[in-house]
């Protein structure tokens, strides 16, 4: 049969159209003149007078510090989530299961409104705290999900060996389910970070003043500060973001 | 084999998530439904009063307007990620491994890129300065007045390039089950390709699409950001007025009431996919293998 083309076409517009903008602010990012509408030669002043920024590393701090918590307590609460969906068919775990997806497809803006609204009625003071406690609320669900995918190939029989060898029921879990399921709580765990380090919306709900995030510092140099400085900001990420991709799938391919 | 038959590893293990989420989740939800009956103060808090008044709020014309601008934008994004993303999904589950690997890679590192940082990109590329308009102007298409900024067709567009990935990921996991022989046999059975595919391959991959529907839909109801940015006025959608009367008017009631609105815009989606999966396993009940 004569296969259509026009599916591959399309594939290929739409990575053009993906990228297309990214490029353009990259190259952007060295032109002397602002808005890039003409080349005005090429410089390197919005990299050293973003660098020159001390707020932005105060922030950068601030996104890696609730980054660091959020991941950590998240693996935590998302493995015993997914170990107890894994393990328990009953009507409790139907409940849990709904609690766990609810959050996904939650959109952002009423996830933030939400806890806003429930943070000024408890009277609970806004600031680096209440992003963690947000973060770690949409986080735990991602995991979940990573670590539940990862036990589906899990044999349960291993544990009922490990007991049957005398292990008590949690030792067993310890010493033999959760370490063969690390790689799942550490992929969980890298989505989180990636999505705590990355998201503005319902931060920009719960954050009191001085709790700036990298985020919403980037948001607040879009409304009022200089395109240019944000230019060459995106280019440090998009080059960033491409070391990392290509450094840990290098790792991944040589296991 | 011996099994623990206390209810106490269970409860152990599902408490404390359970706990978490019903606190900082399911309870929050709740309050934005409650403070949507409370009278505001004047120092932009709660007050302490229960009223009915917010709701006639909503009789100011101005929402209607914002409302259809909402769903008709949601709509088509989610109508041209599909369109774009199915034959996406297709052409990865078609490709030979290696090169598959490195398409992928190509659609989720953009994802991986500072979502603000994305949907700024195109404000530079589409500045009255810019790249765009110095072409289009170029090649007659707009005049000098042209804005290509600030319209609601500006945020479709933007919003398209944010989802997409959305999109295809889920179509690709169908599409990557999806037996490919089936094709042939329909082709032997005397259908072009494109007869085919409409009929042999999109309900093959039915679940895929219906998720990138739930997943591209939903949040594209609550965008805010990307109308905020390059919208402008006149594309305003339902979370641009959250956010101004959370922030900006300090009237968190009115806030609430236009948040119930929208929880009760993402109930319909999500209700409508939970009954379309139960059909979905009632039907496989019936048929055997």
């Amino acid at each position: 049969m004569r296969r259509s083309r026009i599916p591959f076409y399309l594939l290929v517009g739409m990575l053009v159209f993906l990228y297309l903008p990214l490029i353009i602010v990259i190259v952007n990012s060295f032109n002397m003149s602002r808005y890039g509408g003409q080349w005005g030669g090429f410089t390197l002043k919005w990299y050293s007078r973003l660098f020159s920024d001390r707020t932005i590393w105060y922030a950068l701090g601030n996104s890696l510090l609730i980054a660091l918590t959020s991941t950590v307590t998240s693996m935590v609460l998302g493995t015993t989530a997914a170990i107890a969906l894994y393990r328990f068919k009953t009507r409790l775990q139907s409940a849990h299961r709904l609690f766990i997806h609810l959050p996904l497809v939650m959109p952002d803006i009423l996830v933030g409104i939400s806890l806003l609204l429930f943070f000024v009625a408890l009277k609970v003071r806004l600031g680096l705290f209440t992003i963690y406690l947000a973060h770690v609320t949409f986080c735990i669900s991602y995991v979940a999900m990573v670590v539940l995918g990862r036990l589906q190939d899990f044999n349960y029989a291993v544990i009922e060996a490990a007991m049957d060898l005398g292990a008590s029921w949690p030792a067993a879990i310890r010493k033999v389910m959760i370490p063969m399921i690390t790689p799942g709580i550490m992929a969980g765990g890298l989505l989180a970070f990636t999505l705590s380090i990355d998201d503005f919306v319902i931060t920009f709900f719960v954050s009191g003043p001085g709790s700036a995030t990298l985020p919403l510092y980037i948001y607040s140099m879009i409304r009022h500060g200089s395109p240019m400085v944000i230019n060459a900001l995106t280019g440090i990420f998009i080059v960033f973001t491409f070391t990392v991709v290509t450094i840990s799938k290098k790792l991944l391919e040589e296991k | 084999m011996k099994r623990p038959n206390s209810k106490i590893p269970e409860l152990a293990l599902s408490l404390p998530t359970m706990g978490w989420l019903v606190v900082l989740f399911i309870i929050p939800t709740i309050v934005i439904l409650l403070i949507a009956f409370r009278t505001g103060d004047p120092y932009g808090g709660i007050g302490d009063q229960w009223t009915v008044e917010n709701f006639s709020e909503l009789a100011n014309p101005v929402y209607r307007g914002i409302m259809v601008r909402t769903v008709v934008l949601s709509v088509l994004t989610t109508a041209i990620c599909l369109v774009l993303g199915v034959p996406a999904g297709y052409c990865l589950a078609r490709a030979e491994k290696k090169k598959r690997d490195f398409l992928l890679l190509l659609i989720i590192v953009p994802f991986w890129i500072n979502f603000l940082i994305r949907i700024f990109a195109w404000k530079v590329v589409l500045h009255p300065e810019g790249i765009v308009k110095n072409f289009l102007l170029l090649i007659g298409i707009v005049n000098d007045q042209t804005l290509l900024l600030y319209r609601p067709g500006t945020v479709l567009l933007v919003m398209v390039y944010s989802y997409i990935p959305f999109a295809v990921l889920p179509i690709y996991a169908a599409a990557e089950k999806f037996d490919f022989s089936l094709l042939d046999a329909a082709h032997d059975l005397g259908a072009n390709w494109y007869r085919a595919f409409y009929r042999v391959f999109l309900p093959g991959i039915r679940q895929g699409i219906l998720t990138a529907i739930l997943v591209v839909f939903i949040p594209a109801l609550g965008s805010y950001v990307i109308p905020d940015i390059v919208g402008g006025p006149g594309g305003e959608m339902i979370g641009n007025k959250i956010a101004q009367k959370t922030f900006i008017d300090r009237h968190l009631p009115h806030a609430s009431v236009l948040s119930s609105l929208l929880v009760l815009a993402v109930m319909i989606p999500m209700t409508a996919s939970l009954f379309m999966k139960r059909r979905k396993t009632v039907g496989r009940g019936i048929i055997p293998g």
